[in-house]
């Protein structure tokens, strides 16, 4: 009970938190980590745009005609503009998340907890419809270097929602259990953190993989 | 934290109380000194494996139309040679340094998170094992290390050679971005009371700049090699370039983004040890502080912007091979500045010849040589006639072992009485350097004019008219020098652990904070966080060491309170305190805890089990040991989050 205590004594007044910079030490870790994925999902991008436009065999992305004859493009842009939408508002869900957890009210921390966690879900969803239509219509990480970019880049960003979701619930349940007061606003700010970070990337996706023929 | 003020009056124990010994207590370990020597013992160890690898390549090109070893095995040698020396040994000998030194200089208890930083070692020792495991199935790597697609693809290296390249370089990826993580978030916020960010060593400023450019490429290279992972195990086309369009420099790009970082991330670390050594021996200051800081952060800087020098050969056209041409000489400058400095700090001092500032001398000399020929092949017209000659070995080799090597061993003198609490031999010592420094140049300079003759590296042997035999056996005996040298080292290291004359707190009279502390140190490191007011805190006394050098005297103080509230007060050179336990005294230190060491296991599982995916025949239902792997990895996480007592 004693560290609890002292935990709340940090989180009341920030400035006596016993580092040099006066910043926790997890928060600046976990932007220091976000700035090694920035280049994990750079080159992810970078290879992704280096082979746009440069697979020899169908499927293609956007519609196209090649030496006369028409390809009808996979990608499914209203779908995917729609769970970007989603995605996007589950960042708010996690903001009104954040703000509860501050404020100590049990509930509310943990529904906007659970909502930021579906919304990741539903995008996640939208995301296997995708790839199971992708490979119905013969597309897959073997078919071309489409495939192979397309997949890996998406998927890469899809595996990071997910281990966010099983982390927002995991923030859910304990929040439910009242084991996440405002002593702990950190864990919920770092998840934070991670959600919106995530969401960035996907900001950065979208456009590049979805909108820009 | 906030024991300083419960310090203040501690109880005399009863009788002294001993740390834990024993092997679960170093596999449960999160102490940083503990595992900076676990670090360094299982890096030693790799070190001496790669140098046998070396030697076996030696000894196939002693006489032309050797037959030694077979062309195969020679390939999978000189790859495993560059790997295991790179990743199983020299970054984690400089690991092995940041963990051990870098708290002890900043004045902490720990490292910013012990568990992760346990974590770190234990990828890193599954990891190196796991990628040598191939030398037992008769697949080691062999394609080099810096193992170019699409040659490295399924059509072209077919057996399990490179899979164990891509899924054993993960997992030590992975363990250097974590250890990294860890000394960034350390040296910025666990320095003591006064230490600003101007004050830091600079061995300590250079690990900083060494974690930077580690968090970044090492991100670049676990996507190069996931992609080629992708590749052989799941058959995308990131690298096919025959029936799938791909672009076969693609692969080159973004490992020589890497592979670029990846060389000053080697030696950087080793400036800031020279840069230590060199002061502590000159009883003088470092000559220009901030510009060693600056231009060590510049070459950090500048090293992300040259990679494609290595690539000369490729036809980038001209626009491309100026400009990396350019950048790649912008960087003699800071490393010029660095070493003018390095003669600076000398110049005028009372020198005192220990084996360490020996080796770092070499160090400077043998270290400009390779930066000298580093100049003369980022030219790219002088570039295309050196190419993937020997000329290159010549030059990485007078950067790696005269440069890193020499400055690791340097350090190994200057640091072995803090962490063992004994001094090495200095006799055995000079024998080792001047063995060292004498094999080194014959094993090396050589290699220069063969490669100039146009002897091409890689090549298994060669024949006997080319007029290259004197040579490569000139360069055999000196690398058997360099052996025999290396075996007085361990016979040294050996010995002085229990025989060696015992250290005291400041065997050499040096300035940073480590010294003030007992060899070894306890596990709580420092039992008063000190207060910290100059560059130099155990010199701040002495005048004559300090006389007309900026910063070297006690500054005007600011800030007249520490952070944990207490006055400022003196660095005092505690003497022998080491019969107390942090129990005694009040001071919390995080308690063992094995989750490291089953998180890391049921990482490496998931790697190991990949590679049986593509084994055919029963063992192929192993590769559902990579389910495994990642249930581990997930139950051990949640265990790790809900530990008690972290």
């Amino acid at each position: 009970m004693d560290s609890s205590h002292a935990l709340a004594a940090h989180a009341a007044s920030p400035a006596h938190i016993d580092t040099s910079t006066g910043l926790d030490s997890r928060k600046m870790a976990f932007w220091t980590f976000i700035g090694s994925e920035c280049l994990l999902f750079g080159s992810l991008i970078a290879t992704y745009m280096a082979y746009k436009g440069r697979s020899l065999t169908p499927p293609y992305p956007h519609d196209i005609t090649i030496n006369g004859h028409f390809y009808k493009g996979v990608l499914n842009i209203p779908l995917t503009s729609f769970s970007t939408f989603i995605l996007l508002m589950s960042s708010v869900a996690m903001v009104f998340a954040l703000y509860n957890v501050q404020r100590g009210v049990r509930r509310w921390s943990a529904f906007w907890l659970f909502m930021t966690a579906l919304g990741g879900s539903i995008f996640l969803g939208c995301q296997v419809y995708e790839f199971t239509e992708f490979y119905h219509e013969g597309m897959t990480l073997q078919s071309n270097l489409f495939g192979s970019t397309f997949f890996v880049l998406t998927g890469f960003h899809g595996a990071h929602v997910t281990v966010g979701v099983i982390y927002l619930i995991t923030l859910g349940v304990m929040a439910l259990k009242g084991r996440i007061g405002p002593e702990r606003t950190l864990n919920v700010e770092i998840a934070g953190l991670y959600w919106h970070f995530v969401d960035v990337i996907w900001i950065v996706i979208f456009p590049l993989v979805y909108l820009l023929k | 934290m906030a024991s300083t003020a419960a310090v203040a009056a501690p109880r005399l124990p009863a009788a002294p109380a001993k740390e834990p010994t024993g092997l679960w207590s170093w596999i449960t370990t999160v102490d940083h000194k503990r595992i900076g020597i676990l670090y360094g013992t299982t890096a030693f160890l790799w070190f001496l494996v790669a140098g046998i690898e070396a030697l076996m390549i030696r000894v196939q090109l002693f006489v032309p139309n050797n037959h030694f070893v077979s062309a195969e095995t020679y390939n999978s040698l000189f790859t495993m040679h560059a790997l295991t020396m790179i990743f199983g040994a020299l970054m984690p000998l400089t690991a092995a340094f940041f963990n051990f030194i870098v708290p002890l200089q900043i004045g902490a208890r720990d490292v910013a998170f012990p568990r992760l930083n346990a974590l770190s070692y234990w990828l890193f020792l599954f990891g190196s094992l796991f990628l040598n495991f191939g030398w037992l199935l008769k697949a080691a790597p062999d394609s080099g290390w810096f193992a170019y697609a699409p040659i490295t693809t399924l059509p072209y290296s077919p057996g399990l050679h490179m899979d164990f390249y891509v899924l054993g370089l993960q997992v030590l990826g992975l363990s250097s971005i974590i250890a990294s993580l860890n000394f960034i978030i350390t040296i910025i916020n666990l320095r003591a009371p006064g230490m600003r960010l101007m004050r830091m060593p600079i061995f300590t400023w250079m690990t900083l700049v060494t974690s930077v450019l580690i968090v970044t490429a090492m991100a670049v290279f676990t996507i190069a090699v996931t992609e080629l992972m992708f590749d052989r195990v799941f058959g995308t086309n990131f690298y096919n370039t025959v029936s799938a369009g791909a672009d076969p420099l693609l692969w080159q790009h973004l490992f020589w983004m890497f592979g670029h970082p990846e060389v000053y991330i080697l030696i950087i670390p080793i400036m800031g040890m020279v840069s230590e050594v060199l002061p502590t021996f000159s009883r003088k200051p470092l000559f220009g502080y901030n510009v060693m800081v600056f231009s060590g952060v510049l070459i950090g800087w500048l090293g992300w912007g040259v990679w494609s020098h290595h690539m000369f050969a490729t036809g980038m056209g001209p626009i491309a091979d100026s400009f990396f041409a350019l950048s790649t000489m912008l960087i003699a400058i800071p490393t010029g500045i660095k070493v003018f400095n390095w003669l600076g700090t000398l110049y005028g001092g009372s020198i005192r010849f220990t084996t360490a500032l020996l080796f770092s001398v070499g160090f400077i000399a043998l270290f400009t040589i390779g930066g000298i020929s580093g100049v003369m092949h980022s030219s790219a017209p002088s570039d295309l006639q050196q190419s993937d000659t020997y000329f290159i070995v010549a030059h990485i080799h007078y950067v790696f072992f005269g440069g890193t090597v020499m400055g690791l061993w340097s350090a190994i003198y200057y640091w072995y009485p803090k962490v063992f609490g004994r001094l090495l031999d200095e006799r055995m010592g000079k024998l080792h350097f001047w063995g060292t420094f004498v094999g080194m140049n014959l094993t090396f300079f050589p290699m220069h004019f063969v490669g100039m003759f146009g002897m091409p590296r890689r090549t298994w042997t060669y024949g006997a008219d080319q007029g290259f035999t004197w040579l490569n056996q000139l360069e055999t005996v000196g690398s058997f020098v360099i052996a025999l040298s290396t075996l007085v080292f361990v016979i040294n290291l050996f010995t002085a652990w229990k025989r060696g004359r015992v250290a005291g707190n400041n065997p050499w009279g040096a300035a940073t904070l480590e010294w003030s502390i007992p060899s070894p140190p306890p596990a709580y490191n420092f039992r008063e966080i000190p207060v910290v007011h100059s560059r130099m805190p155990l010199w701040e006394d002495d005048p004559t060491k300090t006389e007309g050098i900026p910063h070297g005297r006690v500054e005007e103080e600011t800030e007249q309170w520490t952070l944990a509230g207490t006055p400022v007060g003196e660095v005092r050179d505690v003497q022998d305190e080491n019969k107390m336990s942090a129990h005694d005294l009040g001071i919390h230190l995080p308690p063992p805890s094995y989750w490291p060491i089953v998180l890391a296991a049921g990482v490496t599982s998931i790697f190991v089990g990949l590679i049986f995916r593509r084994v055919e025949g029963p063992l192929h239902q192993l590769w559902y040991l990579m389910f495994a792997g990642v249930l581990t990895t997930i139950l051990s996480m949640y265990a790790w989050a809900f530990e008690p007592g972290h």
